[in-house]
């Protein structure tokens, strides 16, 4: 084990998505010392995943993965050319908290240490500012069968789609609904991957319940024809779609064989190989609830997110947060938010003057107020699924330990009262996604049963480290005896 | 599970996985080598002894947790696939 490296930073940026990779960018030119670090091997975060790779190797690609997706490259050429030292294939497990100053002192610069791994071995960092960066995740979309090989997320089939060129075989059938489900779509027909349907949850009366969105939407105009040029790609490919589906369950002995759902009044079976579901995205909190910043429930989007305030700070002292990991806005609104947290922080470390921050602040503001139009449309197009507190009792919740609703319910019932006590009671959230699959759902299912709110019932307490380590990498960064 | 959608016109590469010669494209993560394989099972569940396929691909579900080189639980979906390594899945 080779022995631990500590560097001092002014900031250090965790993810390189497209607001990390902004973020990082701006805060170098105005002179910060900038680290950033992300788990995977190239910038692009999940929405430009394999960005360099498609553009240097596989540029053909590009004509199915469209422009959005091109647009990346633009960020990742900005952050490439910036002062970054930047970290890849580097594992963030443990944020500290700052030292507590002696009793009536305050702490004339206060740093946090943050640790991460890189290709087995452990580093500390000394840092003046931490900016979290870790976006969003699908939601999980936990229905009977979830667990079955075969069924993924769409974003995981797109994903792979990007980077490694492959496209699942035989009978691919997309579930759910949202954007990222019809951008996908429309990805394999231009591919020639063929579909073999599309089972749509959107309840009926979308558009009507939208409607009266569109106005506050027309700043994103742009946003709105791409998303209509999509929607009408797809009614012209011939993809049979189900609408109005509920009730979806995967059968199979093994792996995936079958998606069953209800839907315009009967029940139906498809034969499929790989299904894919989608029910939207929601922030990765794991990292800002590892510092103990505040949340708040986002009731339209059923999901929580870490307080901020105007400039991006959470409410631990030195750590932002700027992209989906602050809320769901997307990927045009990450990138903004990524150049007005780290001006921030410039500021906020001395680098600029307040007037500077503002002045370039402001351009930022209004591209992202046009970035974020669309998002209450489309969160009234696309809701959460209504049944995310009222799965069958033997649907798996968490799906490390094998936890079901049912045993949940249970408990709750007995008393239980909130994520942290299933913990002792089932072990659900104690296993190595620690609790990333199943949070939310838990946090749901036992507000449901106790009949509290899930702001009120809370989420699970995280605690380092965030990812699994070795003894070796904790001993590493072990500070020896005095 | 998977297949390629055209020549990858990267350098090819092989991986040992159970046993078994897979053969991947330099730049293909240790998980979508195991897709295109027809390795698609990583690992079986703690509780049941389910078999267990990738999820999420992006780091944050662990299912696609496998032996890679005689290191064990690696998220597969993390890291880059290499000429020559060995995997070994619980499937």
């Amino acid at each position: 084990m080779v022995a631990f490296v500590t560097a001092e930073v002014d900031l250090v940026v965790i993810g390189a998505g497209p607001a990390g990779m902004t973020a990082a960018a701006t805060a170098a030119e105005h002179g910060l010392s900038v680290m950033l670090l992300d788990e995977q091997r190239e910038p692009g975060g999940q929405i430009y995943r394999g960005i360099e790779t498609v553009r240097d190797r596989r540029p053909a690609d590009l004509a199915f993965l469209g422009p959005a997706y091109a647009h990346g490259a633009t960020l990742a050429d900005a952050l490439r050319r910036a002062r970054v030292d930047a970290r890849f294939g580097a594992t963030v497990w443990h944020i500290a908290d700052p030292p507590k100053p002696p009793r009536g002192k305050r702490l004339v610069d206060p740093r946090r240490t943050v640790v991460f791994s890189r290709e087995g071995d452990a580093a500390k960092l000394s840092a003046r500012a931490v900016l979290v960066a870790t976006g969003a995740m699908e939601r999980p979309v936990p229905i009977p069968g979830w667990t079955l090989p075969g069924v993924m997320t769409v974003g995981a089939a797109q994903s792979v789609m990007k980077a490694a060129g492959i496209a699942p075989e035989g009978r691919l059938v997309l579930a759910g609904s949202g954007p990222l489900l019809l951008q996908f779509a429309a990805q394999c027909v231009a591919a020639e991957v063929p579909i073999a349907a599309i089972v749509d949850t959107a309840p009926g009366g979308a558009l009507a319940r939208a409607v009266w969105r569109l106005p506050a939407a027309l700043p994103g105009w742009r946003t709105l024809l791409k998303g209509a040029a999509l929607m009408r790609s797809l009614a012209r490919s011939g993809v049979p779609v189900h609408r109005g589906a509920h009730d979806l369950v995967v059968e199979g002995e093994g792996r995936v064989e079958r998606l069953s759902f209800s839907a315009g009044g009967g029940r139906h079976s498809l034969d499929a190989d790989v299904v894919c579901l989608h029910e939207g995205v929601v922030p990765n909190t794991q990292m800002t609830r590892l510092v103990g910043a505040e949340h708040r429930w986002v009731p339209v989007q059923r999901c929580f997110a870490p307080t901020s305030d105007d400039w991006g700070e959470t409410t631990a002292p030195g750590v932002y947060v700027a992209g989906d990991g602050g809320g769901i806005l997307g990927a045009g609104a990450a990138e903004r938010s990524g150049r007005i947290t780290a001006l921030a922080i410039a500021h906020r470390l001395g680098a600029i003057p307040e007037a500077t921050r503002d002045l370039m602040a402001a351009p930022e503001r209004d591209a992202r107020f046009a970035d974020a139009a669309v998002r209450p449309l489309l969160d009234a197009m696309y809701p959460p699924p209504d049944w995310l507190a009222d799965m069958d009792d033997d649907a798996i919740v968490c799906r490390c330990e094998e936890v079901t609703a049912g045993a949940l319910r249970q408990i709750a019932g007995l008393g239980c009262p909130g994520p942290n006590q299933a913990k002792a009671f089932l072990r659900a959230g104690m296993g190595p996604c620690q609790g990333r699959m199943c949070g939310l759902t838990v946090t749901e299912v036992m507000a449901k049963t106790l009949g509290r709110s899930p702001a009120e019932v809370g989420y699970y307490r995280i605690r380092p480290p965030t990812k699994p380590v070795t003894v070796g990498e904790l001993a590493a960064i072990a500070e020896p005896a005095p | 599970m998977f297949r390629r959608l055209r020549d990858p016109g990267r350098r090819p590469i092989r991986l040992l996985v159970d046993g078994e010669t897979v053969e991947a494209a330099d730049g293909d993560t240790v998980a979508a080598a195991l897709l295109v394989g027809g390795h698609a099972v990583a690992r079986r569940s703690a509780v049941s002894a389910s078999p267990r396929a990738p999820y999420c691909l992006m780091g944050v579900c662990f299912e696609c947790l496998v032996e890679i080189d005689g290191e064990p639980s690696r998220q597969a979906c993390l890291v880059p696939a290499r000429e020559g390594m060995v995997v070994r899945t619980g499937r």
